[in-house]
Formats: structure tokens, C-alpha cells, sequence
């Protein structure tokens, strides 16, 4: 990728005062929306509008990578009765802080989008849900949706049109599982955030039982962008399998962490040595972990050539996740860093099932025991037999999430973790 | 129980009525607030927020206060306040920090943040200073991993890049009863060309 340095950003471009509503629509805010209301030859239909945001390819920015107009199109055929849209800003995997500068830089993007993504599902009532520790974004939030509902771009008969919508902003009040999409409605529905069995899945019964679709606010913000410019516009930013921008958020040891948009497909190098400027204090790169703390780290031998995009990432042996990326220099305990890791999801984790409550309690407890020497290379041996009774065996995947870094940890720095460990009593050879 | 319920001697476990009230306009809200969902189980979050910005905590009692205006059961209350870790199920000091020492905040020095506000406040994580004035609790993850090391204010204000000297200057602020400003904290220019614009958005 050499044209990164001329990209210009399209979801916080460098305008001054783009959280203002009438400076947002001196630049173009609003047409998108506008479009899909009145542009009847553009747009006939709400239909038309799902199929471009699916030819667009949206994936997921909220780590799975889904596309986004493929899973409006799970949405039964509207019925008169309520469909609900659940925007997710709980924003609280570690390395992750992407989705509060859309809220702080450019909110009515975001609130454009989940609009015409009501318009093209037939949604009755879009709900916000923003993690609770975000309460100086979540006043940054509400300003703009009054100010919304005022210039009558939510509410009834939006811009003089037949379709009306409203748009609620629910607070969360710290719970890194609310994150999950049906515990996010659990929560929205004023309960304790448990994850829900699948299926059935939240399109056919989601908020109080009716069809709701889950979004993460990134993905939302990008859909804009789509309807003015179309999908073949939006593919032709960075890399075919998995296009558009990305706001990627770098932070560790660099001289310059932050969130940068930039398109996808970017090496991982350019991001750490001439987006980040480079390691801290002159140190040499270790490891990264690529997409938020559940994705697989991966040691700096494997990142020359690695580009920051699903495909790649996969073919690495980790995942773009949330395009959050941590970065560790030569200095980093690695043991530490994983028990530490280890430590969030256990506390985290609602402690329905039982492979997920007692495993995750389990990785942090032989973990401290490593970190502080007292562990043997047979505790190595049981952390990996633990986490493969933790996969694929629980309501949601945060037991996976909380498995996949000790397991490729482990295995990607084994000598690390011996050299902490005390010699076994069990004769080698 | 709470210091109020000795005051009007409204206990809890005598007549059943919460020692703790919400004023004519805090009702009025919660009414509006209904509107927005189809059942009012779905205000429980926002009205537990309501009652801790105006009690200071969600103790039992202030539960009972909640489950009482809603019509909810007391458990089903109960059971929210437990499972969500910013509501304060007792009464906390009175600026409560909560220090990330999660993996990015952990990785630049979290722990090292925490141990001198332990030094300098004579407490451990999870304790409150003896005047009340401050609690210290070990916080996960809050979303600000590139600003690291960094801490959240009872709930509100983040503060950033934390060193020994901005953690001693905070503490002043709080004690003379100013909170600190919201950081704004614009993204990174990533043009390196001149004629270019790059993302760097700004709040005025
Ligand atoms: C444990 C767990 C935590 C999650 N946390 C978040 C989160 O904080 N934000 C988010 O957008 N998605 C999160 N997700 C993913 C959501 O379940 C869901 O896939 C996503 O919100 C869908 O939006 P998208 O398709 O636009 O990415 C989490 C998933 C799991 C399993
Ligand atoms: S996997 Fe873990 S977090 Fe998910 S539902 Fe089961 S116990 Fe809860
Ligand atoms: S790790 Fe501290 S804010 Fe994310």
C-alpha cells in the first residue's frame, strides 16, 4: 500500500466542527438519507437500499467481521408491529477505543446511518447502547440526537417523508459481556446481561421478542458514505475482501498511539513505524496482538509482510477483531501480559456456563502461579487442556475469547513460559 | 443501614417504605423515560443511574426506593445493581478512582499508577481513605488504551497519560472541590504530504 499518505479520511475527516449539525450538513451530511427518501428512481424501495449496503460488503467492525446489508437482509418482512435496531457502543474490549471519536468527532454520521439503516429494515425504534464508563461521550451523544430531533432528521415524518423513526440512547453501567449482542439485549431490556441460547436468532426474535438487528456504531457510520457514493466507491478503498476504512486504534509501546483511519489492508509495519512512529524509547518489536485482546498475538518475525485486513490476519493465524492493535516492544513480560489478559475475562465472564466460569477462574489461577514462578511445564500442559475444554462449548464465545490468547500465547512463546517455570519433578528422556 | 433511615426513622425493615425519596421532577422523568420503552423493566439501568447521581449509591435501600417506583420486584432490582460493577452497592468516598491497569494501561505502567496513589493515599485498591474522601478501586479496561496509563472519576471524567506529577495535581484539584476538564484529545495528523488534509478532527 503506498497510498496511504493521500488517503483522505472519510468517517472523522479533519473538519472543524463536524459535531455540529449544520457544519455536518454544510458538508454533505444528511444527502445520503435525504437520497433514500425522496430519490425515488435511486432508491424504490427499501429493498434497494439492503442490496447496496450488501454489494458494499460492510464487514462487521465489531470483531466478527459480518457483512452488514447480509444481515439486514435476515430481517422477516415488516408486519406494521415494532423492529427494533441495537447500535452498539459498548466499546470495551481491551486495545479497543475506536467507536467514542465517532461520537466526540463526528456523531450525526453515525446517527445518519443507523437512520437509513431503520429506513431500509423497517426498524420502528433505534436503540444506542453505549457503555456506561462513556457518560462524557454519552452528553456528547445526546446533544446531537436532540439537535437531530429538532431539525426533524429523527422522529416523525423524517424530512417531510411518510417514515418515522425514534432513536433512544440507553447507558450501560460496566459490564465488558453487555458487549455480546444478546446480552446487550438483556441489558437493553433492564435485566442482568446473560447472553441468549441461539437460535433463535435476535432477526427473528430479538428486543422483546420481535426482529432486531445488532450493529456496531463503526459499521453504522460507514453506511453514509455507501448510499452517496455507492458500493463500488466503498470497495475501492484498501483490500477486496474486506474494503473501506478502518479506524484503527494503536496503542503499547509506540511513540505515537492513537486511533488513525485509514484504509483497510495496511501493513502492520507502516502502522507501527510511520502511523505510530515507531517503537517507544528506541526498543525493538516483540509481539503484537492484532484486533483487541482476544485475537492471537503474534511475534514480530510473522508481521513483515502482514497486512491488516480478515483474510491476512486469518492466514497469520489470528484476526482483525475489533482493528485494535497492541503493541509490545522487547522489554514485555509475556507471561504477565497473558495472566493479565487472563485476569479480565475471568472477571468478566456472567458465569452461566460451566466450561466458561470455571475455566476462565482456572487460566488465572495457574497463570499467577507461573507469573510468580511457582508454576511447572505441566501447568503449561493443563492451561492448553483447559482451554480446549472451553471452545465451542458455551452460550456465547466470550469462553472462546477469553481461551484463543492462552492458547496461542502458550504456544507462540513457550520457551518464555518454561524458562518462568520450575524444573518438573518428572524426569525428561 | 443507611445514615438517612436513623434521621426519619423511615427503616426499611420496619414499614417496608425506602428511606430515600425522589423528588416531583425525578418522577416526572422516570414517566418520560417509560415512554421509550415497551416495559418498564427496561428503566431499571437508567433509574439505578438516576438514584446513584442523587444518593451517591445504590445500596439496598435505594434499590428498594427503585423497585418501589417502578413496580418491580425488589430481587429483580437487586439482581441488576449486583451484576453491573459501576453501580456503588454502598456508599463509596466521595471521589471514587478508578485506575486501568488493564492490558495497554498494564503494559504502560497502570500498575505503577495505581501502587503511587496506594503509597500516597495510604490505602489499598478497594479501600477508602479514613476522611472519606477517596476511594481507589482497580479498574478493566475503559477505552482509552492509546492514552495510557489513565483513570476514570466517580463514573465521569477521564483523566490521561497519568504520571506521579499529573496524579498529585488531580488529587489537589479534587480535595479544593474542582473536577477535572474533559481531555479532548484530537486524532493524530497521518499526512506526511503538505497539500493534504489528513484525520485529525476537532471539537470547535
Ligand atoms: C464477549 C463479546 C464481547 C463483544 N463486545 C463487543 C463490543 O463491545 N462492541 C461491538 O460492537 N461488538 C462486540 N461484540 C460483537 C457483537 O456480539 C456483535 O457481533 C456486533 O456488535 C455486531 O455488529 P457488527 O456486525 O456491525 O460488527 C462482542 C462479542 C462478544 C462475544
Ligand atoms: S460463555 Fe461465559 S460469558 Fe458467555 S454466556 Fe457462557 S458463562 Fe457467560
Ligand atoms: S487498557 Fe486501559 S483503557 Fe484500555
Amino acid at each position: 500500500m503506498s497510498d496511504w499518505r493521500t488517503y483522505e479520511p472519510v468517517l472523522i475527516p479533519n473538519i472543524a466542527g463536524l459535531n455540529r449539525l449544520e457544519t455536518y450538513r454544510k458538508h454533505g451530511g444528511y444527502d445520503a438519507l435525504h437520497a433514500v427518501l425522496h430519490d425515488q428512481n435511486t432508491w424504490p424501495d427499501p429493498a434497494s437500499v439492503v442490496q447496496e449496503v450488501k454489494e458494499a460488503n460492510i464487514r462487521g467492525r465489531g470483531g466478527a467481521g459480518f457483512n452488514a446489508g447480509l444481515k439486514w437482509s435476515f430481517m422477516p418482512p415488516a408486519d406494521g408491529r415494532p423492529r427494533y435496531l441495537a447500535c452498539n457502543g459498548d466499546e470495551s474490549e481491551p486495545g479497543t477505543f475506536k467507536d467514542r471519536k465517532i461520537f466526540e468527532y463526528n456523531p450525526f454520521l453515525f446517527i445518519e446511518g443507523a437512520t437509513i439503516a431503520a429506513y431500509a429494515m423497517s426498524i420502528t425504534t433505534i436503540y444506542v447502547y453505549i457503555r456506561g464508563e462513556y457518560r462524557s461521550w454519552i452528553h456528547k451523544m445526546e446533544k446531537a440526537v436532540s439537535d437531530a430531533y429538532d431539525a426533524g432528521l429523527l422522529g416523525q415524518n423524517i424530512l417531510g417523508s411518510d417514515f418515522s423513526v425514534d432513536l433512544v440512547l440507553h447507558s450501560g453501567a460496566g459490564a465488558y459481556i453487555c458487549g455480546e449482542e444478546t446480552s446487550l439485549l438483556e441489558s437493553l431490556e433492564g435485566k442482568r446481561g446473560y447472553p441468549r441460547v441461539k437460535p433463535p436468532f435476535p432477526s427473528q426474535r430479538g428486543l422483546w421478542g420481535r426482529p432486531t438487528t445488532i450493529n456496531n456504531i463503526e459499521t453504522l457510520s460507514n453506511v453514509p458514505g455507501v448510499i452517496r457514493n455507492g458500493a463500488d466507491w466503498f470497495k475501492s478503498i484498501g483490500v477486496d475482501s474486506h474494503p473501506g476504512p478502518i479506524l484503527y486504534g494503536i496503542s503499547g509501546h509506540v511513540n505515537r498511539p492513537g486511533v488513525y483511519e485509514l484504509p483497510s489492508g495496511m501493513p502492520v509495519m507502516t502502522l507501527i513505524e510511520e502511523v505510530a512512529q515507531g517503537m517507544r524509547n528506541g526498543k525493538k518489536l516483540k509481539a503484537i496482538i492484532p484486533g483487541g485482546s482476544s485475537t492471537p498475538i503474534l511475534p514480530a518475525k510473522d508481521l513483515e509482510d502482514l497486512t491488516m485486513d480478515a483474510d491476512a490476519l486469518r492466514g497469520a493465524g489470528s484476526m482483525m477483531g475489533t482493528a485494535g492493535m497492541v503493541v509490545m516492544d522487547e522489554d514485555t513480560d509475556i507471561v504477565e501480559t497473558l495472566w493479565r489478559i487472563s485476569k479480565f475475562y475471568h472477571h468478566e465472564s456472567c458465569g452461566q456456563c460451566t466450561p466458561c466460569r470455571e475455566g476462565t477462574g482456572w487460566l488465572e489461577k495457574i497463570l499467577e502461579k507461573v507469573v510468580t514462578g511457582q508454576g511447572t511445564t505441566r501447568d503449561l500442559d493443563l492451561l492448553l487442556d483447559i482451554t480446549s475444554q472451553m471452545e465451542g462449548r458455551t452460550i456465547c464465545a466470550l469462553a472462546d475469547a477469553a481461551a484463543w490468547p492462552v492458547r496461542y500465547t502458550i504456544s507462540r512463546f513457550r520457551d518464555e513460559f518454561e524458562a518462568r517455570c520450575k524444573p518438573s519433578l518428572i524426569p525428561v528422556g | 443501614m443507611s445514615q438517612k433511615s436513623s434521621d426519619n426513622g423511615a427503616s426499611l425493615s420496619q414499614n417496608g417504605t425506602s428511606a430515600y425519596k425522589f423528588t416531583k421532577e425525578q418522577l416526572a422523568e422516570i414517566e418520560v423515560l417509560k415512554t421509550k420503552y415497551p416495559e418498564v423493566q427496561a428503566v431499571t439501568l437508567p433509574v439505578l443511574w438516576m438514584a446513584q447521581d442523587t444518593f451517591g449509591h445504590v445500596d439496598p435501600e435505594v434499590q428498594r426506593l427503585v423497585a418501589q417506583t417502578l413496580d418491580l420486584p425488589e430481587s429483580h432490582v437487586h439482581g441488576v445493581a449486583e451484576f453491573y460493577t459501576q453501580y456503588f452497592k454502598e456508599p463509596k468516598g466521595k471521589h471514587v478512582l478508578d485506575v486501568c491497569t488493564c492490558l495497554s494501561c498494564h503494559l504502560c505502567g497502570g500498575m505503577d499508577i495505581l501502587g503511587y496513589l496506594e503509597n500516597k493515599l495510604g490505602i489499598k485498591a478497594g479501600e477508602t481513605t479514613p476522611d472519606g474522601q477517596f476511594t481507589l478501586q482497580e479498574a478493566e479496561c475503559l477505552g482509552a488504551c492509546g492514552y495510557a496509563p489513565m483513570m476514570q472519576i466517580t463514573n465521569d471524567v477521564y483523566v490521561n497519560h497519568l504520571t506521579p506529577e499529573k496524579v498529585d495535581r488531580v488529587l489537589d484539584q479534587l480535595a479544593s472541590g474542582q473536577t477535572p476538564d474533559f481531555e479532548s484529545i484530537p486524532m493524530p495528523l497521518v499526512s506526511t504530504t503538505s497539500n493534504n488534509k489528513a484525520a485529525g478532527g476537532s471539537d470547535e
